[in-house]
């Protein structure tokens, strides 16, 4: 069997299957199918300092290989989070990554305070792909200095225990230039991708199908823009870990992530099909690795980049 | 929830066609298991290799935990698009993915009490179980079952044999009286005296029907077919803005906090809206 373990920064985690953030609620609802000890971490909806309404519905509309949604960050505010779904997760030895949100720097960094010191936080994502209130709502991931502000705030007020990670939105022309960026401003790794923005239009009611109008991308359909993310991020910024994500339905789909360079990765949209996915890919990964004779994750943790150097100057050298 | 709810591999074992409709037995003993009147099942449709993959949610129509072999439940599909079209294209023997019992049943009154049932379409199904349940605690039953034309009628000889007394309504009066199940709802109230009513079918419907109840009095519960991602309570799609016993609104998920809800406590002209006094709506401000 092959050793699982794998490391995002300084956490330690026995497996490099987790959630992905607003694809598990806080763990609660899926452990009725498996054990949420079993994954590497639970990664938490993304809560943010008051409690959320979230958006009007409809709020999802299922896309070819995908779905769009437009919840709108639901949720129940920080001090409710920390009593009540923290509480829980630590109860059920679930190894924990929160996901934190903000409409403004500060907001980040009230959150990120509340969250210092709690024994079942190992690590905090940062949802930077919220419109920020201070710059007419343009998207902090989409803006380098808004990002590298944040990030370095969000550094400055967590715990040191807990390493930062940074999730970047594929939306953006160079998101190397995002993710250095947030490395000058001292992020502890990339969590990889967040959704693509897109729409549908509904040809019965001729209206958007949304009642937020545009909505994320996820699901298989993104897959390929993630794996080209974690690449592109892992030949910038080698030094850093990734957390991969985006359209991971099978053992094999994980596996290319960490051969692209992830440290681990977040299944999400899959779960809404299949409940039980998160476990299933574990199980299928292992499997894989093992048929492979691959003794260890951490050996195959950015393989993809040791390919003969020919094809690596040919992708270097074409164009998007 | 009442009951946790398991993912079995269902072998369909009878497909019959209703109506516009084609009722699906499947067999799925965990989910028989813990059935109670107004769960649901959330189905995968397309396949292993799908490109479809959201489930699709489908009230449990009955269960027999205890049948000759293993348990089953039956449920009935209506073709809309491509994934209940899928579905119906099965044949007996397939197997299908199957994840429930799911939702918050019907909550069934403490002693008898005289009950109105009231389906739209084949929303009926979900209400034959519980008028089986309601009479076995005694409380006389009395079905309205309506429909836009009578071949989308559902269940209305099942309810007859059970209760005795259906009024049937259609939209184009292809079948018992020309109109809508709240022309009739008050007559079937005041008849049996009923301490409360029960419906399924459209939001429209569902509405009408909790005014109808409000204006006597009752309560009405009223089981939603909301569009859904998961059914199991993670994906926050299908929320409604309900009422809670605080007095206070929130945006609570149709597939845990329900399907059924007290109808009083939906906000019905507020779906599709972010009403301001909703908790969390003054944090929405500045977002897109």
């Amino acid at each position: 069997m092959a050793d699982m373990r794998t490391n995002l920064a300084w956490f330690q985690l026995p497996n490099p299957i987790l959630t992905a953030s607003g694809c598990a609620a806080a763990g609660r609802e899926l452990h009725q199918f498996f054990d949420v000890a079993d994954l590497g971490a639970v990664v938490t909806k993304s809560i943010m300092s008051r409690a959320r309404s979230g958006r009007p519905t409809p709020r999802m509309a299922e896309t070819p290989s995908g779905m769009l949604n437009s919840i709108g960050l639901q949720g129940p505010g920080i001090e409710s989070f920390i009593k009540n779904d923290l509480a829980w997760l630590a109860q059920h030895g679930a190894r924990t990554v929160v996901s934190i949100a903000g409409t403004h720097t500060d907001e980040f960094v009230e959150v990120a305070r509340k969250l210092r010191g709690h024994p079942a936080v190992s690590m905090l994502e940062v949802n930077i792909s919220c419109p920020n209130v201070e710059s007419r709502g343009q998207v902090f991931a989409c803006d380098a200095i808004a990002s590298s502000r944040v990030i370095g705030a969000v550094r400055r007020a967590a715990d040191p225990a807990q390493p930062v990670f940074a999730k970047l939105s594929p939306d953006v022309t160079d998101i190397t230039h995002i993710a250095r960026a947030c490395a000058d401003a001292g992020v502890d790794g990339f969590s990889l991708i967040n959704t693509l923005l897109g729409m549908v239009i509904d040809t019965d009611t001729m209206a958007p199908a949304l009642g937020g109008v545009t909505g994320g991308l996820s699901g298989p359909a993104i897959r390929p823009v993630a794996v080209r993310c974690v690449w592109q991020v892992k030949q910038a910024v080698p030094h850093l870990p990734i957390l991969g994500m985006g359209g991971i339905r099978t053992g094999l789909d994980a596996l290319q992530f960490l051969l692209a360079g992830a440290s681990a990765v977040s299944v999400g949209t899959a779960v809404f099909g299949d409940p039980t996915a998160p476990v299933r890919i574990l199980r299928e990964l292992e499997q894989t690795l093992d048929e492979r004779g691959i003794a260890a994750v951490s050996d195959v943790i950015g393989r993809a980049h040791r390919a003969p150097a020919a094809l690596l100057s040919a992708a270097a050298a074409s164009p998007r | 929830m009442t009951a946790a709810p398991v993912q079995e591999v269902a072998e369909i074992f009878a497909m019959q066609k209703v109506g516009e409709y084609v009722q699906f037995t499947v067999v799925a003993p965990g989910v028989a298991q813990g059935f109670e009147p107004g769960h649901f099942v959330a189905v995968a449709v397309g396949g292993e290799n799908t490109s479809m993959l959201l489930r699709r949610a489908f009230a449990l129509y009955g269960a027999t935990p205890n049948g000759d072999f293993a348990g089953t439940v039956q449920f009935v599909v209506a073709a809309h698009r491509a994934g209940t079209r899928w579905l119906l294209e099965r044949k007996v023997g397939d197997r299908i993915d199957v994840v429930g019992p799911l939702g918050t049943p019907f909550p069934l009154p403490s002693g008898p009490a005289p009950a109105v049932l009231v389906g739209g379409g084949y929303g009926t199904a979900v209400l034959i179980p519980l008028a089986q349940a309601l009479i076995t605690h005694g409380s006389p039953v009395e079905f309205v079952v309506g429909a836009s034309t009578a071949s989308r009628l559902f269940g209305e000889l099942v309810a007859k044999r059970l209760a005795g007394s259906v009024t049937v309504t259609t939209d184009d009066g292809s079948a018992g009286h020309r109109g809508v199940v709240t022309d009739v709802l008050p007559g079937a109230i005041t008849r049996i005296g009923a301490e409360v009513v029960y419906a399924c079918g459209p939001m429209p419907m569902l509405r009408a029907v909790g005014e109808v109840a409000r204006d006597h009095a009752i309560h009405a519960q009223v089981a939603v077919e909301e569009a859904m991602a998961c059914g199991i309570g993670v994906c926050m799609t299908c929320v409604l803005p309900v009422r809670g016993d605080d007095g206070r609104s929130r945006f609570v998920r149709s597939c845990v906090e329900g399907p059924v809800f007290d109808a009083d406590r939906v906000r019905w002209h507020d779906v599709g809206r972010l009403p301001s006094d909703l908790i969390g709506a003054d944090a929405m401000g500045g977002g897109h």
